[in-house]
């Protein structure tokens, strides 16, 4: 889905705009909810017109909180633990996406505040390659 | 149509019972209900049950007995044990059976629960990145719902410490051991704002009822405890619910909203009526949660009624009477039935140190599960 050469987790999460590689989502044809991932049927309507539509880079923090342990399997993150944030972005006129927040400070992350997608290696790779996920930084603009 | 009663419980202890398995704990269960109702398994004209990872609850007829009855496994999460309760009480009310059994149980390994996405329709990226774990996804839900309604976090402690207060007047309770709320907010952070023991752990344990027409039921028990209203929802566009990669823009209530609502509804009784309540305590926040979106008092006047002991055992609106899943743990197919196996307790007058004063007449139980289910039930004696 994106021309981007690092290795991500998902190729089927992402594509690229101008602005840089976003979240690929659906909206609905005939009510316009949106859904990430993409997604065949409409939750909202129960229509099945979905199609396929980049989700916005920029949004403002909905919720958020900071992993406190590493996860069991399925997690796949480097063994050395670091805690990560963990947030909802919402994400103007379309959806609330969960992601990683690059920030783990709980005292310098608050609702409402704005935020910035972009793409963070997660794990390590026996072969020296990463792969990467989304995750949003605390952020104004695009730049 | 039928009104159901409640003729017999039994309980296997929570917490962990090292070397007996979770169908023996059900088995031990099963044979208290059956005691308590002073009827025998061949009796039962159907069972429905289930646990997450401690085996069929069909399969526990090869102990109890090889009787031919109709015997259904359930499965939904944290919600199975209400599910099984809701789908007796429909058996009976629609005339179908006049007498039956509800059995859950479980047997957990310890730490936090582990999913695989593919069970949930959710693609292998959301496990391997780490955004699928329950602990997560209760911080986040209870952050926002804080924000919103400009409640302190500092409510969070006080919640556990009343769990741990009442689990130690529970000789059936796992955690027996007070902590002050100073000691729960200084535990280890797990998802902020949230710490260690403002969470239930995975446990083990198990619950039977007997359930009977309700007017047959004093042939079995000089004390039954009625089913007045009993009602189960999924979620709807618009609810935040766990393992969520994304939530609509828009919201809507919560399943226990439109549950709870349906049970009261059923049972003709309103929220105001309710003497004692177990509502879901997966962690501390979720007792805050659901303690308005059941309708038992309204969103944001929690945090007053837990500061002036309203929520106490010996307060005006007692919750989670027995300890909680806080006290409890959490064996997934059993905990929503131990919430029935307290109330009974309750409006029988025999909760023994943990009794609710002033003989309470109306019970409300709440369960709330993975992926977004609620099962209400409005009990009367």
């Amino acid at each position: 889905m994106t021309n981007t050469s690092i290795r991500l987790v998902d190729d089927s999460l992402f594509t690229d705009t101008p602005q840089g590689v976003a979240l690929l989502g659906s909206r609905c044809m005939d009510c316009s909810a949106y859904t990430f991932p993409r997604q065949g049927g409409c939750p909202r309507c129960t229509g099945s017109a979905m199609e396929d539509v980049p989700l916005s880079r920029t949004g403002t923090l909905w919720s958020w909180t900071v992993q406190g342990f590493r996860p069991k399997a399925p997690y796949s993150g480097s063994e050395r633990y670091e805690p990560y944030g963990v947030g909802y972005v919402e994400l103007p006129g379309q959806l609330i996406v969960e992601a990683r927040l690059t920030e783990t400070d709980p005292e310098r992350l608050a609702i409402g505040m704005p935020m910035v997608l972009e793409l963070v290696p997660f794990c390590d790779d026996p072969d020296g390659v990463p792969a990467y996920t989304f995750a949003f930084v605390a952020g104004d603009s695009d730049v | 149509m039928s009104d159901v009663a409640i003729v017999g419980i039994g309980m296997h202890r929570f917490g962990r019972t090292e070397g007996v398995s979770g169908r023996a704990q059900a088995v031990h269960a099963a044979r208290e209900a059956l005691h308590d109702a002073g009827v025998r398994f061949p009796d039962m004209r159907f069972g429905f049950g289930g646990s997450h990872s401690a085996g069929d609850a069909d399969t526990l007829v090869s102990e109890l007995g090889l009787t031919g009855l109709p015997f259904i496994n359930v499965a939904n999460g944290c919600a199975t044990g209400g599910s099984a309760l809701i789908a007796a009480d429909a058996a009976i009310r629609s005339g179908q059976h006049n007498i039956g059994i509800v059995i859950g149980f479980d047997k957990h390994s310890r730490g936090a629960f582990n999913t695989d996405p593919a069970e949930h329709g959710i693609g292998e990226w959301y496990g391997e990145t780490g955004l699928m774990v329950t602990t997560q996804f209760f911080g986040l839900k209870i952050q926002r719902y804080l924000h919103d309604h400009g409640i302190a976090p500092d409510v969070l402690a006080a919640i556990a410490e009343k769990a741990f207060r009442n689990g130690a007047r529970n000789p059936m309770a796992w955690r027996r051991k007070e902590l002050s709320a100073a000691e729960i907010a200084a535990a280890p952070m797990i998802s902020h704002p949230l710490t260690q023991y403002m969470y239930c752990s995975p446990g083990e344990g198990a619950v039977a009822l007997v359930l009977c027409r309700a007017d047959r039921a004093r042939a079995y028990t000089d004390r039954p405890v009625y089913l007045r209203g009993a009602a189960f929802r999924s979620r709807r566009y618009g609810s935040f619910e766990v393992f969520s990669p994304w939530i609509a823009s828009e919201r809507a209530d919560s399943p226990t909203v439109e549950a709870s609502a349906a049970a009261f509804a059923a049972a003709g009784i309103g929220p105001d009526e309710v003497d004692v309540a177990q509502v879901q305590d997966t962690e501390s926040g979720a007792e805050l949660m659901h303690m308005a979106e059941t309708g038992l008092c309204a969103h944001g006047e929690q945090e007053k009624l837990i500061a002036e002991g309203a929520t106490e055992i010996e307060g005006r609106f007692p919750v989670n009477t027995d300890g909680g899943c806080l006290a409890n743990g959490e064996p997934i197919g059993a905990s929503g039935l131990r919430q029935v196996y307290e109330s009974v307790l309750q409006l029988r007058g025999d909760a023994g140190a943990h009794q609710v004063p002033g003989n309470p007449r109306v019970g409300f139980t709440h369960v709330y599960g993975a992926p977004g289910i609620s099962a209400c039930t409005v009990l009367t004696r």
